[in-house]
């Protein structure tokens, strides 16, 4: 029986490897500040670290059904620009629905409408009615579209709220998954992603005041709310100016001494303020923030790049609008739909608790091996530790995510691995039986028992590859954990006890085994 | 020269001869199991139903009786208490109403003004009905897919009556651990879809290694009958599947008494899986093989020669 002298450089290469890229993870934090940048402790989740962990869901329909809404606004404009005449033009369940007033015009009207929107389906009947809906293609790329800047959006936000190290990421087909290390109160993080925070500014009816007392609502008009219940608006649907054209927005005060935000339109913003305020003198102009009203100041003189908003505000409120305003608004309404938070001290607690179990698993399961297998035992033992410090070392280089279940399964492969073990030394006291040599029997035991040992771990690596497909955030720290650990089980197991027979026997040349 | 030796290498256990026995005790709690399924139900968590989950600690052990009464008064949906570790702290779980929609900020508000401000909250889950329903649906189809794989692992590597065999016994440890969170109204979350498939997984591992045992057998002795076979193979590895199982289960006991209370819902759910998935193997899937007969001799796929480590 033989082992490479190259081979038994590698098994020792890859040892030492091992161990040091699992030492940091004994280091205090302040040691490791002076390692160099490729030596890291294990990332650990937020079940063991503390965190909040918010699960989102883009509301596609919503924003797909604001997308319609543009499409009346633009069909609006460009039917007025080219004097065709129409009633009716608004949205109905999925679609623009429209009638065309002039039949002779339907032809026109089709090819101005099909100018406008190159992505919907356009329908027009004889009598001048049609519709308008966005094709399947459409609603899939505008869908995509909108998915990726509600992350974009999301990422903004919590980036301007503070937070480091947030971890966000798409997960499934309309959900986004927000990781928060370290922060325990989730609610103000929640309330930033909870607004779609579409921002425009609009003129408010010189009457508003009277139509509110009647309660009615003219055409073109809609009444919004106010910052508080008592208040509302009747505010034009026509929007001036958006939050696309804001390049800045930070919270500071108004002249006298309320807290305030202070915004500045881009060249183009500013341009087009200045009309606005020039024209509308004396009116009052409202900001609407997606359905409220947040300031409706009278214009007094013309303004163009630097305005204010003032209101009842407090400071935090100042600072959360203007995050809001700074970052843009989301392309869709954003539904918080799974929320879980673990504080600080039980992530601590989780850790201490899973040292412990492993460090026990461990403890029991090489006496055990021990009393039943004495020195070839302590061969297995020795697989076992270099087992879980290769584990430990490759889960710390590869920053694969350790969980409470994750640590679980580092006590289970402990158990799991040495079965290899079992199935080689139970081999070999056949093959003893059997009236082989000492050397010959360690041989064959270790080349009979492979293919079982194969199998067996290919098995046990389909349940654990599943579990990391389908399962979720904790359980896949399950999966990682004990896959890994069956993958390095082979190395340690088998090819490390190996060496360790081999160099033995070469050694003590035995005549009987201790097995 | 080893001071332990639970299985002496000559155990001669006749185990086709009570098949009767355990074939009757595994078919009585599969069917128990599965008509438990469907009228008793699984007490499902907060994964898989949705709703909230808030563990709490005081400087004070907790009245259970006075917190009932405060947050039933909140007339949220059914609420659940369970001490957790010591009597400091305390599980809440709240179920969702149906009408309810995502009011969750409100619902924990509420908890924690009725709780008052000396409550330290260690852990505030919420899951929503959309959420649960995909968990659900992705636990399902996880453990369908690992059984599949499973079989066609088999099937690909021996006979498919190996497959067919094993796969039933693979089913069998599947309910019977269903059938353990049925009985003791044990807590059914994300969890239970891990001590499912880890069932499983280690279940066909102890199968693999019995059945290779079968066919190396097959060949060696041509002339055995089919009964004398079985029985002689579970024997040779009765030793190892006893080993085996043991640090396993040593492992997974030192995880339930030491490890905290999350990762002991993890582990006895497992401790069940693995003793029935050891039983199944020696009791159930070996002899299933019996009634399947996988062919014998010639037309046996030869075994493919494993090559031995480089030397």
């Amino acid at each position: 029986m033989q082992f490479a002298k190259w081979k038994a450089i590698l098994v020792l290469g890859i040892c030492f490897f091992g161990l040091l890229f699992a030492s940091p993870n004994l280091l205090s934090p302040e040691q490791r500040a002076h390692l160099p940048e490729w030596l890291r402790p294990l990332s650990l989740g937020l079940d063991l670290q503390g965190g909040s962990q918010l699960l989102l869901e883009v509301d596609v329909k919503a924003g797909l059904k604001d997308q319609l809404n543009t499409l009346v606004d633009s069909a609006r404009t460009a039917l007025r620009q080219e004097k065709i005449g129409y009633t009716d033009l608004t949205v109905k369940g999925d679609a623009v629905i429209f009638a065309i007033r002039d039949q002779s015009q339907i032809a026109d009207a089709r090819k101005i409408l099909e100018k406008e929107v190159s992505d919907a389906k356009i329908e027009i009947n004889a009598d001048g009615t049609g519709r308008m809906e966005f094709t399947d293609a459409a609603i899939n790329d505008r869908t995509r579209t909108m998915l990726q800047q509600s992350i974009e959006m999301v990422r903004r936000r919590i980036d301007e709220y503070g937070t480091t190290e947030a971890n966000i990421q798409q997960q499934g087909d309309a959900n986004i998954l927000v990781q928060l290390p370290g922060v325990s109160d989730p609610a103000r993080v929640r309330e930033l992603l909870g607004r779609t925070a579409k921002m425009t500014f609009r003129l408010v009816h010189p009457d508003s005041q009277q139509f509110l007392a009647q309660g009615k609502v003219p055409p073109g008009f809609e009444k919004l709310a106010g910052n508080s219940k008592a208040e509302a608006y009747i505010v034009s649907k026509q929007v001036l100016l958006g939050g696309e054209n804001l390049v800045n927005a930070s919270p500071g005060f108004d002249d006298f001494g309320n807290p305030a935000v202070h915004f500045k339109f881009d060249t183009f913003g500013g341009r087009k303020f200045g009309d606005i305020t020039l024209k509308n003198k004396g009116r009052q102009l409202a900001i609407v923030l997606d359905t409220q009203v947040i300031s409706a100041p009278v214009i007094n003189s013309q303004i163009t790049t630097n305005g204010i908003i003032t209101g009842k505000f407090d400071v935090k409120e100042t600072t959360d609008l203007s995050i809001l305003m700074r970052a843009g608004a989301l392309p869709a309404p954003l539904h918080v739909i799974e929320e879980r938070t673990v504080g600080p001290d039980l992530g601590a607690d989780s850790i201490e608790a899973g040292k412990r179990a492993t460090f026990l698993s461990v403890v029991f399961v090489a006496v055990f091996m021990l009393l039943i297998y004495s020195f070839f035992g302590v061969m297995a033992d020795i697989a076992v530790i270099f087992n879980i410090i290769l584990l430990i070392a490759f889960m710390s280089i590869t920053q694969a995510t350790l969980t409470l279940p994750g640590i679980a399964g580092i006590a289970l492969t402990i158990g799991m691995a040495v079965d290899a073990n079992v199935l080689i030394y139970e081999r070999i006291k056949e093959e003893l039986r059997n009236g082989h040599k000492a050397a010959s029997a360690v041989e064959a035991g270790y080349t009979r028992a492979m293919a079982t040992i194969i199998d067996s771990n290919v098995t046990t690596l389909i349940g654990s590859v599943l579990l990391y497909i389908f399962g979720t955030g904790l359980i896949r720290g399950f999966a990682v954990t004990t896959s890994i650990g069956i993958l390095i089980s082979m190395f340690t197991a088998i090819t490390l006890t190996r060496m360790i027979a081999v160099y033995w026997l070469r050694w003590r040349r035995p005549k009987e085994l201790p097995i | 020269m080893a001071l332990l030796t639970p299985v002496p290498y000559d155990t001669k256990i006749d185990f086709i001869r009570q098949r009767f026995i355990s074939m009757g005790v595994s078919l009585f709690i599969s069917i128990a199991s599965i008509v438990g399924l469907f009228t008793i139900g699984l007490n499902y968590g907060v994964d898989f139903k949705g709703g909230y989950l808030l563990e709490v600690r005081s400087e004070k052990p907790f009245d259970l009786s006075l917190l009932r009464g405060k947050l039933d008064a909140l007339g949220f949906g059914e609420v659940k208490l369970q001490e957790a570790g010591s009597p400091n702290d305390v599980m809440i779980r709240i179920e969702k109403k149906e009408d309810e929609n995502s009011t969750q900020n409100v619902t924990i508000q509420k908890v924690k003004e009725a709780l008052g401000e000396d409550v330290q909250y260690r852990r505030i889950e919420t899951v929503g009905p959309k959420v649960s329903e995909a968990l659900k649906r992705n636990g399902i189809l996880a453990v369908v897919c690992a059984l599949l794989a499973m079989l066609v692992y088999i099937w690909f590597r021996y006979e498919w009556q190996f497959g067919i065999s094993g796969i039933i016994a693979l089913i069998h440890d599947c309910i019977t651990v269903i059938g353990f969170y049925v009985f003791t109204g044990f807590e059914f979350n994300e969890s239970a879809v891990v001590a499912i498939l880890m069932t499983a997984g280690y279940s066909i591992n102890d199968t693999v290694v019995i059945y290779d045992r079968i066919r190396e057998n097959m060949r060696k002795f041509k002339k055995t009958s089919l009964i004398d076979l079985i029985n002689r193979s579970v024997n040779d590895t009765l030793s190892r599947t006893v080993l085996t199982s043991s640090t396993t289960l040593i492992a997974l006991f030192s995880l339930y008494f030491f490890g905290g209370k999350v990762i002991e819902d993890l582990a006895l759910p497992m401790i069940v899986g693995i003793g029935t998935g050891t039983y199944s193997s020696i009791f159930v899937s070996s002899v299933l093989l019996l009634y399947f007969k996988p062919p014998r001799g010639e037309d046996f796929t030869p075994e493919v020669e494993v090559v031995a480590p480089a030397r």
